[in-house]
């Protein structure tokens, strides 16, 4: 476990590195000028050459990436072009939305695919199973920045019972802060609820075919008692593999679902810092992102490995 | 069976906080006295706060007149009132200004605003290391002097007819030595709101200053909310999320507002002349003829009608209808794709040629753009679209010149003289037009300047250096009841001060 | 474990292949035919309701809708396809490359994949189309380079499944090399997993071009494209919810069709899959 778990961290760290240098050249050579898109078109040049110094533009690409990374170890995130603040300060204001967003979505999508996939198994080939399987149909197939329009069309301004978008922030309260994320947590919710049903359904039903199952079944354990003690455990492995994919598809979802929704998350401040060529906000807040993508799928590995009843190396 | 009570739990967590958030959305209890508050919607989210270090409209449409005050502002018709100084005089010669401060004007955190915050303010918008966005307005400033505390006297290098606008811009805000350096986060001014809270990507919260020395505001607290989307902007009118929306581009929805009894529409004229840049540096652009035959192409009353559900008042040239001075060209090129043909036929392009349109951002921008491709296609010029944002814009359009065709609207007021600026991205030459620019620049008397104004909106016509398409409409959606926003927007700016709401 | 009998089409298979089938007729039939142009501009036509004349209606430049439904079908098949032959032509040979020779081109292979993992795969695409400009070939590179890292992992999976087998071996001590013994043997037993990947990975591909699109940076006007369709119509949302209705809709029958043929396609080739019963 201990040599694994090494393997996979030195893997991590690798894979990190990768990252950095990829997004670090990859936004050397997109075009556009943080300092004539913040002075505009009526700014002298000597006034741009002042911001560019100012902005520590002016020194050479292999000299910014060291202090970068160097900044990066030491856990200082620069400064950003556009806000003038602390990357860290910003991420830690976004992360206050995202975190609650992306867990919310998480929870609601657990909690609705969960039954729902249990409830197809047990019905398989019959009316609910079907039912279920088109819902899981239809979740995927259906642009998840639609299904956040047509969900703001009927609660937001059909109905009147929630905001259309916008966030006002923790220091309203609690229930104010809630609401403006309850549409948008049920928009990156369904989609990622239409997969987890399938996988649930098909993890149960690969489960119930399993031999100690049939054996479980044959001595007489009622049905009930068979799929929590033998089945849900088991099927509950590639569930969690998916889970910890998810987290990754919901922090990329967040991106659009929180522009649909004009929330101030960590997906919006990347989108619009993408835009506004606010490129030390944008490396960072990437390779944050992917690092804890990395980070989440090394914690799912093992995971997995601890929930697994089978024998190891049975794989 | 842990897994089973874990959900359970999750399922009553889930529960409790669907109901907290439903709870919450219910309406209040209806106030019986007029509101004190104010959402105001705005497109894009200022970077920072700092008018003077920057030159997205954004900022200036926070805090201009609320928050910062210049000596001078512009009030909603476009005339010059005073703000932080109360009375003003010019020398005979016009090479000195002499301003006089509010005896009473205080910053918000409580110092005094005095002549020497002005010589400041001035000193660093013009020094060498200033990141002004419009230092040019200061390049006419030879030295600025305090006689008192009350006093300011500005000594120019030479008559500058557009100094006094100039110094009501928001680039041109009065700032304190203490906190020029914290503006941007944390912006400190003399007027009548003061800044709250900035939820950061959502909105910046003022409220009133309630030390201020003028006329107190009807409102005790202003929200700004940034909705960049145009569907998420009908959105939050149509829930009652936002109270006014100036600057509302989402023409297309107007007549459902114009048929909503709690809504009010109003329609103003601004400052932006939408135009399809033409890069005349570049073949074969350089034939007047080809530029004159886009022209003829282009459907205008079409393009405003789709665009702006036809409220756009139509351009023939580089000037906005609504100020003194302006000639109506429109006439010089009617839509008659027939003449187009002709025309590029006579210019050697019998069979038309291929070119990009490169489009920034900005819905109307997108919108015209591919309507007026479709149109060049009729007449065999065969244009592929390209999207672009706004940075990638700047650089390769604005900057470096290097574009076939571009749709845009340029905002700067009476901003005719760009088309005299060497390397400016038109690729546009004229000895003429200069000549016209620099007698206008020496020039004092209105009426002659009206007329060399004319004459410049002539010359740009008939070269058809740019195919000239609206004035960018200035459009306000609000909640009826609201008394005071602006119905025109002679620059870019939310002033509030005069607000508030009916009962 | 012993297969079936005889087995018969699954049903995903046959709705599958039926609503692709359509959505493939309807693109080829709208390079001959289409009810109006799909990029004839009537200004004062705009924002009809759907009627005669105008089976779905027009959009916001007087357009009829179901010939630009119609034509964007095309466009958003095509880039799909050119995005998953990308994938294809380049995942393919590296997973099984990887999969032959086990060593650090390997390893690289494998830590590649999981680099573009790392980034969310809407992140990825809008970084590269910031890059490279909007349009519809960059759109095919940025869906392309996720596609070919998903089919590199499946096919260095599935490869080195085979490589473990008796026969493999055998025909490695025969004298073949892992070249020939790649193409020969390797690659026909990986085949029916590479079909099942590129059918799922077509349909994301449509979503992906269409939230490019939406957002600007995929296929460029005039030319039409469901995704921008769909962002177009959001403004008028409140005037014209139906605008937004139909290429929605269009994006989800043809993401639906794609994922039932390749559940379709999994069940047929893989038969542990769809066989089982409860008991």
């Amino acid at each position: 476990m201990t040599a694994f778990l090494v393997r996979r961290l030195l893997s991590l760290a690798f894979t990190a590195w990768l990252a950095t240098v990829a997004v670090f050249v990859v936004l050397e050579v997109v075009p556009g000028d943080p300092a004539l898109l913040m002075l505009g078109t009526e700014a002298r040049p000597d006034t741009l050459e002042a911001l560019r110094a100012q902005l520590g533009l002016d020194r050479p690409a292999p000299v910014r990436y060291a202090e970068w990374i160097g900044g990066l170890l030491t856990g200082d995130l620069g400064v950003s072009v556009t806000y003038n603040r602390p990357v860290a300060e910003l991420v830690a204001e976004r992360l206050v939305i995202t975190v609650p967003l992306a867990l919310g979505a998480l929870a609601l999508s657990t909690l609705l695919a969960l039954p729902l996939g249990l409830f197809a198994a047990s019905r398989h080939g019959r009316a609910g199973d079907w039912a279920v399987m088109a819902f899981g149909q239809l979740g995927i197939a259906v642009p998840g920045f639609w299904f956040a329009i047509l969900l703001i069309l009927v609660f937001a301004v059909e109905l009147g019972w929630l905001p259309a978008g916008g966030f006002p922030g923790w220091s309203a309260g609690a229930g104010p802060a809630l609401t403006a994320l309850l549409l948008p947590a049920v928009a990156l919710a369904v989609p990622e609820a239409a997969i987890l049903a399938r996988v649930t359904r098909a993890a149960v039903l690969d489960t119930l075919r399993e031999d100690y199952v049939r054996t479980a079944r044959a001595k007489g354990l009622g049905r009930r008692a068979v799929l929590g003690r033998h089945v849900l455990p088991n099927a509950l492995v590639p569930v969690v593999t998916i889970l910890g994919l998810q987290f990754a598809f919901l922090v990329g979802g967040a991106v659009v679902v929180e522009n649909v929704f004009q929330l101030p998350g960590l997906g919006r401040l990347v989108y619009q810092a993408v835009g506004q060529r606010d490129l030390v906000v944008v490396r960072d807040v990437v390779v944050l992102l992917a690092l804890f993508v990395v980070a989440v799928n090394l914690l799912v590995d093992a995971a997995h490995a601890a929930i697994d009843p089978r024998p190891r190396g049975a794989a | 069976m842990a897994g089973w009570n874990g959900g359970v739990r999750a399922a009553v967590l889930v529960a409790a906080w669907a109901a907290a958030a439903l709870t919450a959305a219910l309406p209040g209890a209806a106030a019986a006295e007029a509101r004190r508050d104010l959402v105001v919607g705005m497109q894009l989210e200022p970077p920072h706060l700092d008018p003077t270090a920057g030159a997205a409209g954004a900022i200036d449409e926070v805090v201009y007149a609320n928050l910062f005050e210049p000596l001078l502002r512009i009030d909603s018709d476009g005339g010059l009132v005073y703000a932080l100084a109360e009375e003003w005089g010019v020398s005979d010669d016009g090479l000195s200004y002499t301003f006089r401060l509010r005896p009473g004007a205080r910053f918000h955190d409580g110092t005094a605003a005095d002549s020497a915050d002005v010589k400041f303010s001035l000193d660093r918008a013009r020094a060498a290391d200033s990141v002004n966005a419009q230092k040019g307005y200061f390049a006419t400033i030879d030295r600025v002097e305090t006689p008192d505390p009350l006093t300011v006297v500005v000594h120019l290098t030479r008559p500058d007819g557009l100094f006094l606008f100039h110094m009501a811009q928001g680039d041109a805000v009065i700032v304190a030595p203490e906190s020029a350096a914290t503006n941007k986060q944390k912006p400190v001014g003399t007027g009548p709101f003061r800044f709250a809270r900035w939820v950061a990507g959502d909105r910046v919260e003022l409220e009133r200053n309630p030390d201020y020395d003028g006329p107190a505001p009807a409102l005790d607290r202003v929200t700004f909310r940034f909705i960049a989307d145009p569907a998420a902007q009908v959105a939050s009118l149509m829930a009652g999320d936002v109270d006014t929306f100036p600057q509302f581009n989402t023409f297309e929805a107007l007549d459902r507002f114009r048929n909503d009894q709690r809504f009010r529409v109003k329609t103003g004229s601004g400052e932006g002349e939408t135009l399809m840049a033409i890069n005349n540096a570049r073949p074969p652009f350089d034939d007047v003829r080809v530029r004159r035959a886009l022209a003829h192409a282009i459907d205008r009353a079409a393009v405003i009608e789709a665009v702006t559900a036809g409220i756009a008042p139509p351009i023939g040239s580089h000037f906005a209808p609504h100020r003194a001075g302006y000639v109506d060209l429109t006439g010089l090129y009617p839509y008659d794709p027939d003449r187009a043909r002709a025309l590029l036929a006579e210019a050697g392009h019998p069979g038309g040629f291929s070119a990009t349109l490169k489009l920034p951002p900005p819905i109307y921008a997108r919108r015209s753009g591919e309507l007026i491709a479709a149109m060049l296609a009729d007449v065999g010029v065969r244009v592929s679209v390209e999207n672009t944002e706004w940075a990638p814009w700047l650089e390769r359009v604005f900057r470096a010149g290097d574009y076939d065709l571009t749709v845009i609207a340029h905002t700067e007021p009476l901003d005719i003289d760009i088309y005299g600026r060497p390397d400016y991205y038109f690729g546009y030459r004229s000895a003429r037009f200069d000549a016209l620019m620099a007698e206008l620049e020496t020039t004092r008397d209105e009426g002659h300047r009206n007329a060399l104004y004319g004459d410049a909106q002539r010359v740009i016509a008939e070269d058809a250096v740019n195919a000239f398409l609206f004035q960018l409409p200035i459009v306000t959606v609000e909640k009826a009841g609201l008394e005071g926003t602006w119905q025109n927007r002679p620059l870019q700016a939310n002033d509030i001060t005069g607000v508030r709401w009916r009962n | 474990m012993t297969a079936p009998p005889r087995r018969s089409w699954p049903p995903s298979l046959v709705a599958g292949g039926v609503l692709t089938l359509l959505v493939v007729a309807v693109a080829l039939l709208s390079l001959v035919w289409t009810p109006h142009e799909p990029e004839r501009v009537r200004v004062l036509a705009r924002l009809r309701p759907p009627g005669p004349g105008h089976w779905l209606g027009t959009d916001h430049f007087g357009r009829d809708v179901l010939s630009m439904l119609m034509a964007g079908a095309r466009h958003s098949l095509a880039v799909a396809a050119a995005a998953v032959a990308v994938g294809l032509a380049v995942g393919v040979p590296l997973g099984l490359a990887a999969a032959a020779r086990p060593g650090w081109g390997d390893e690289a292979v494998a830590r590649g994949a999981d680099l573009l993992f790392a980034f969310p795969a809407v992140l990825t695409a809008i970084l590269l189309t910031a890059l490279l400009g909007p349009g519809a070939l960059n759109a095919v590179l940025a869906i392309g380079a996720f596609n070919a890292a998903v089919l590199a992992r499946v096919t260095r999976g599935a490869a080195r499944q085979v490589w473990r087998r008796e026969f493999v071996r055998a025909a490695l001590a025969l004298g073949r090399g892992p070249g020939g013994a790649t193409l020969v043997h390797v690659l026909p037993n990986v085949a029916g997993v590479i079909v099942v990947q590129a059918t799922i990975l077509f349909a994301v591909a449509i979503l992906n071009e269409a939230a490019l699109s939406y957002l600007g940076l995929g296929v460029q006007p005039p030319a039409p494209s469901w995704g921008r369709m769909l962002g177009d119509a959001q403004t008028h949302l409140f005037t014209s919810p139906l605008q937004a209705v139909f290429p929605g809709a269009a994006i989800a029958v043809a993401v639906l069709g794609l994922n039932l043929l390749g559940d379709g396609l999994r069940d047929l080739l893989d038969p542990r899959h769809g066989a089982a019963r409860v008991t």
